[in-house]
C-alpha cells in the first residue's frame, strides 16, 4: 500500500496542464502539492456522483486533459459510471482510483469485499481500453508518464494506506478550502468560459 | 381517425431543443422514448450521452455546464425518484440552469392512477421545491422553452413532465 500523499507527489511531476479533481479523505494532500490551483476543481456533493460530474467536464472540454482521483467507496455507490464513461470514450480522461479498502472518513469500516475486489478488472470489463493496478510506489512512478501521455479513458487503481478519521465531526480539524462554486469560477476564468 | 394535433410528436421536443441551443442530452432510454432517442442520435448538433443510472444525469450535466455547454436531462419519473441525492447535491445546491425532461409514467387525466410512480411524482417535485410544467401535446411545446428560460433566470433545475398518455414517442 502507498501513502496517498506520495501518490500525489509523484503525479504532480507529470500533471502538465491538466485539470485535476480530487475527492475523499486523503484528497486534502493535493491542495498542499498542486502548483496550479486554478485548474483544480471540486464538483462533488452527492454520494458517488463526482465521477459523473468530472466525466461531463471531460466531455465538454475535449481539448483539456481531465484527471479524476476517485475513491473506492464512492465508486461502489455509482459503479454504472464505468460503463457510461467507457461508452463515450473520452480521450482526455484519466481516472485514478485511490483504494484504501475502507470508509476512512466514517472510522475505517471496510467496504464490501474489500480484500478481493479488483476495480481495474471491473473497469476493463466495462470497456476502458487501458487499465492499471498498482500497490507499489516505484511501479506507479515508472508508469505515470505513459499514463498521462496515453489516449483515454484510462483507469488506474492504486492501493493506498487509509487515513482514518475517527473523531466526531465537530471535533475534527477544519481544513480551509475553496467552495465548489469558487473552484468552478476560477477554472472558467482560467479557460475563458463564459 | 386520430387527431394529430392532440398528440405529442418527438419532433416537437427536438425543435424546442434546437431553439434553446441544447448541446447534450443525458438520458436513459425508456420504452416510450425510443423514437425520440433515434431522432436525437441523427442530429449532428446534438450529442446524446447514455448513462447507466438516472442519478448520474444531473452530475454529468453539472460537468458539462461548467464546461460552457447546454445539457438537458431526459429521464422517466421512476428514475427521478431514485435520483434524490443527486438532484439535491448536483443540481439544486450547485445552482445552475438545468432543464429536466421527465416522462410522467402512470399519468392520466381521467382521475386516479393506480401507478405509484405517478402518485409520487408531483409531491416529490414539490418537496424539492422544483417548479414543473406539463406537456401533453404538440401545442404545449413552447412550455419547454419557457421552462428552460426559467431555469436560466433562477439558476435552478426546472422540470417538464411529459404526460403523453397513449402515444409515447414510439412510431
Amino acid at each position: 500500500m502507498i501513502e496517498a500523499k506520495k501518490v500525489f507527489e509523484e503525479f504532480q511531476k507529470h500533471r502538465g496542464d491538466s485539470i485535476v479533481h480530487v475527492q475523499g479523505t486523503s484528497g486534502h494532500h493535493w491542495k498542499e502539492i498542486s502548483t496550479n490551483p486554478n485548474k483544480d476543481i471540486t464538483l462533488g456533493s452527492a454520494m458517488g456522483q463526482s465521477t459523473s460530474a468530472v466525466f461531463g467536464l471531460a466531455l465538454g472540454l475535449e481539448n483539456e486533459k481531465v484527471v479524476h482521483f476517485d475513491t473506492e467507496g464512492a465508486l461502489l455507490m455509482n459503479l454504472g459510471v464505468l460503463a457510461s464513461i467507457a461508452g463515450k470514450k473520452p480521450k482526455n480522461f484519466v481516472h485514478f482510483l485511490l483504494d484504501n479498502e475502507c470508509y476512512a472518513t466514517t472510522g475505517g469500516q471496510p467496504v464490501p469485499n474489500h480484500e478481493e475486489i479488483d476495480y481495474a478488472m471491473m473497469a476493463k470489463g466495462a470497456g476502458y481500453p487501458i487499465t492499471y493496478n498498482f500497490s507499489d510506489l516505484e511501479e506507479l512512478s515508472i508508469h505515470l508518464e505513459e499514463i498521462m501521455d496515453s489516449e483515454g479513458p484510462i483507469f488506474v487503481a492504486v492501493k493506498t494506506k487509509p487515513e482514518i478519521e475517527n473523531l466526531p465531526m465537530g471535533l475534527r480539524e477544519k481544513r480551509k478550502a475553496r467552495t465548489r462554486l469558487e473552484t468552478i469560477n476560477d477554472l472558467r476564468r482560467t479557460l475563458n468560459i463564459s | 381517425m386520430t387527431d394529430q394535433s392532440a398528440i405529442l410528436r418527438p419532433e416537437t421536443l427536438l425543435d424546442e431543443f434546437k431553439k434553446i441551443g441544447v448541446t447534450h442530452i443525458i438520458t436513459i432510454p425508456d420504452s416510450e422514448t425510443n423514437y425520440l432517442y433515434e431522432l436525437m442520435e441523427q442530429q449532428d448538433w446534438l450529442d446524446v450521452i447514455p448513462v447507466s443510472r438516472e442519478g448520474e444525469s444531473m452530475a454529468t450535466a453539472l460537468g458539462l455546464n461548467v464546461a460552457g455547454k447546454t445539457p438537458v436531462v431526459l429521464i422517466q419519473n421512476t428514475g427521478m425518484l431514485e435520483s434524490g441525492d443527486s438532484i439535491r447535491g448536483m443540481a439544486l445546491d450547485a445552482g445552475f440552469p438545468l432543464l429536466m425532461i421527465v416522462g410522467y409514467r402512470g399519468w392520466t387525466r381521467k382521475g386516479k392512477t393506480p401507478d405509484s410512480a405517478a402518485i409520487y411524482t408531483e409531491p416529490f417535485l414539490n418537496a424539492f421545491r422544483i417548479n414543473y410544467y406539463l406537456v401533453e401535446q404538440n401545442e404545449d411545446g413552447p412550455r419547454i422553452s419557457e421552462a428552460y428560460e426559467e431555469s436560466v433566470a433562477t439558476k435552478q433545475p426546472v422540470v417538464v413532465l411529459i404526460g403523453d398518455e397513449y402515444h409515447g414517442f414510439n412510431r
